[in-house]
């Protein structure tokens, strides 16, 4: 891309002029790759200082020792031991790390399911039925501002709708259906699935809709013309084509839900376990070490996830 | 494909509205109950309409110091927003071609975005202790902590936030004409110059759009935030501890001034991206009118 300016200024430095011909000179000595790491250098140190660099340490930590109080720099398996103590001794049922995965995991693939159905027919309508190009602006707009609110608000605030005394139970007692409240509403495993699609399908419609919108649109036209229904169309066209948005959705929010603690423990009214709960259990109780080795754990199987689900589709080239 | 519209079309149009109506109804009904009479409760029905949990925040007899953690959410949030714009629009820039390492960059920011916030969370706060001890150890036995709003905090909350960033900087260049550069420097334009007032004009709507979710984001970080804030709390993290203990319609006083300076920013952001499109619209071409 410099090269014009390069020929231009090898041939005759004259047409290069003005006030900035010095600094223009200075800058084309500079070499490309030398602007590039000027340009991307910065955020590749954020990166390394917040997000490498404490990544390995959660890695060296975890085979730490402790105590009651501080860290012990000495190699120690006690923070994996501690954290699958009884798990053979229990066998053939599950030890309580084998309990809240299986919990978690069966929380994942839920709110996948739902999130994807979801997902899927918005993007799906705003793809191919929104036609006018200021509607399909304003619509997807209207889908991710909530993105750019609080979360915990948006979790408190199904506490007036589900609570006790709520619009929800309040409605359904009124009319008949049920004689007292219902209970499980709130602070319930069905709170926390409903807050959890609630936050995050958003997640899902952005790649969604961004692999539907970039399907020819002739190919649908062909494969009608051709005399598939409806129905074919999606499975056989649609579908296939949007796969790399199902995927890259999926990603986010199973490893969203894999690690989240926040909304498990608010609308869960902090009485169901989760892996990411279990870490803030041991941060709390400054168990270091154990909390770095649950990390590493779900660190391991978030990423064994994801390899299985990115052998579908190449990310990079999606992007 | 087929005259007028489908039926299809009618059975997605109401399915789409549940979804807005799912997204927008809860947000709505806590930002209707802040406005509970002094009597009033945490449910529906209103018990008289009042500003009376609003007033009582403001006045700080509430249940938080809401002055100093809103001040240190948006100083926070502005820096964040600074930072992650200029960064990600550096970055954006140096994808334009190949060098070595972009391939591990943009997977730190893939992993960055997907790996689970508690674990980055973690990491800092050990990386910290570490350095914590170390200056103990070695130089000052009396030093308190390193970890704090603008150090832990901030990087914690850049992991988020920049992933976001250099994703829009891809969009923006994949369908941005390099040629409209290239002619400013065959007219002559240093690259700084072709930036400032070619390539930056053209890409600042969106460059403004990586500073809302910068802000947006930032203001309303919880779980990075929670393990590498440091001593003090931002604004969600205060209103998350009081989740356990509701029991008036001050915590949706609170949630409902967060929410009002998160619509303040969104509405500010839509309308100078919403403005700029429109002078470019009308003055994009500047054709036969020289230099600017």
């Amino acid at each position: 891309m410099d090269t014009s300016e390069d020929i231009l200024q090898q041939s005759s430095p004259d047409l290069v002029r003005g006030p900035d011909t010095t600094r223009a000179a200075k800058a084309a000595r500079l070499s490309p790759s030398f602007i590039s790491w000027l340009q991307a250098g910065p955020m590749m140190l954020v990166f390394l200082a917040f997000f490498l660099i404490p990544l390995v340490f959660v890695v060296i930590v975890s085979f730490w020792d402790y105590n009651e109080y501080q860290l012990l720099p000495a190699f120690s398996g006690r923070g994996y031991t501690d954290t699958f103590e009884g798990c053979i001794a229990q066998l053939p049922d599950l030890c309580t790390i084998g309990r809240t995965y299986v919990k978690t995991l069966k929380l994942c693939v839920m709110v996948w399911a739902i999130t994807l159905f979801i997902g899927f027919w918005v993007a799906y309508f705003l793809a191919f039925h929104v036609k006018s190009k200021t509607w399909q602006m304003g619509l997807s707009l209207l889908c991710t501002i909530p993105f750019w609110t609080s979360n915990v608000i948006r979790m408190i605030a199904w506490i007036p709708l589900l609570g006790r005394n709520g619009l929800v139970n309040s409605g359904l007692v009124k009319s008949g259906l049920i004689n007292q409240p219902l209970e499980w509403l709130l602070f319930s495993e069905f709170s926390v699935v409903l807050a959890l699609v609630h936050l995050f399908t958003f997640f899902m419609v952005v790649p969604i809709f961004n692999s539907m919108v970039r399907i020819d649109k002739s190919l649908i036209e062909a494969a009608y013309d051709a005399g598939a229904t409806g129905f074919q169309t999606l499975v056989n066209v649609i579908i296939p084509l949007a796969k790399p948005g199902i995927v890259i959705g999926s990603i986010f929010v199973i490893t969203i839900v894999m690690g989240d603690f926040i909304t498990i423990g608010v609308m869960g009214g902090q009485q169901i376990a989760s892996a990411g709960k279990i870490i803030e259990t041991r941060v709390n109780a400054l168990q270091f070490p154990a909390a770095a080795a649950n990390a590493v754990i779900l660190l391991i199987i978030t990423f064994l996830i994801i390899t299985m689900m990115s052998r579908i589709v190449d990310i990079k080239k999606e992007l | 494909m087929t005259e007028g519209r489908p039926r299809s079309f009618y059975v997605l149009a109401i399915f789409f509205a549940a979804y807005v109506l799912f997204l927008y109804g809860p947000m709505i009904a806590i930002y209707v109950l802040s406005f509970q009479g002094p009597q009033g409760g945490l449910t529906f029905p209103m018990n008289g309409v009042s500003t009376f949990w609003l007033q009582k925040l403001f006045q700080g007899t509430g249940i938080v110091d809401l002055g100093a953690a809103f001040r240190r959410s948006l100083l926070l949030g502005i820096i964040v927003m600074a930072v992650t714009v200029v960064l990600s629009v550096a970055a954006g820039m140096a994808f334009r071609r190949k060098f070595k390492a972009q391939s591990i960059l943009f997977y730190s920011a893939i992993a960055s975005l997907i790996v689970p916030s508690i674990i980055t969370s973690l990491g800092i706060s050990l990386e910290f202790r570490i350095i914590d001890d170390l200056i103990k150890a070695h130089w000052n036995e009396n030093f308190e902590t390193s970890m704090g709003l603008l150090t832990s905090g901030l990087g914690a909350h850049l992991t988020w936030t920049l992933p976001f960033g250099l994703l829009i900087m891809f969009a923006i260049f994949n369908r941005f004409d390099p040629r409209l550069e290239e002619a400013a420097r065959d007219l002559g334009a240093t690259p700084w110059q072709a930036f400032r007032h070619v390539v930056l004009p053209i890409i600042l709507p969106s460059v403004i759009g990586i500073g809302l979710f910068g802000f947006t984001l930032s203001w309303d970080e919880l779980a990075r935030s929670s393990q590498a804030i440091g001593a003090v709390n931002t604004l969600p993290l205060d209103l998350q501890g009081l989740t356990t203990t509701v029991t008036n319609p001050d915590i949706y006083a609170l949630g409902t001034i967060i929410s009002a300076v998160s619509f303040a920013v969104i509405t500010l952001a839509l309308g100078t991206i919403h403005m700029l499109n429109k002078r470019q619209a009308a003055k994009g071409s500047d054709a036969g009118k020289g230099l600017v």
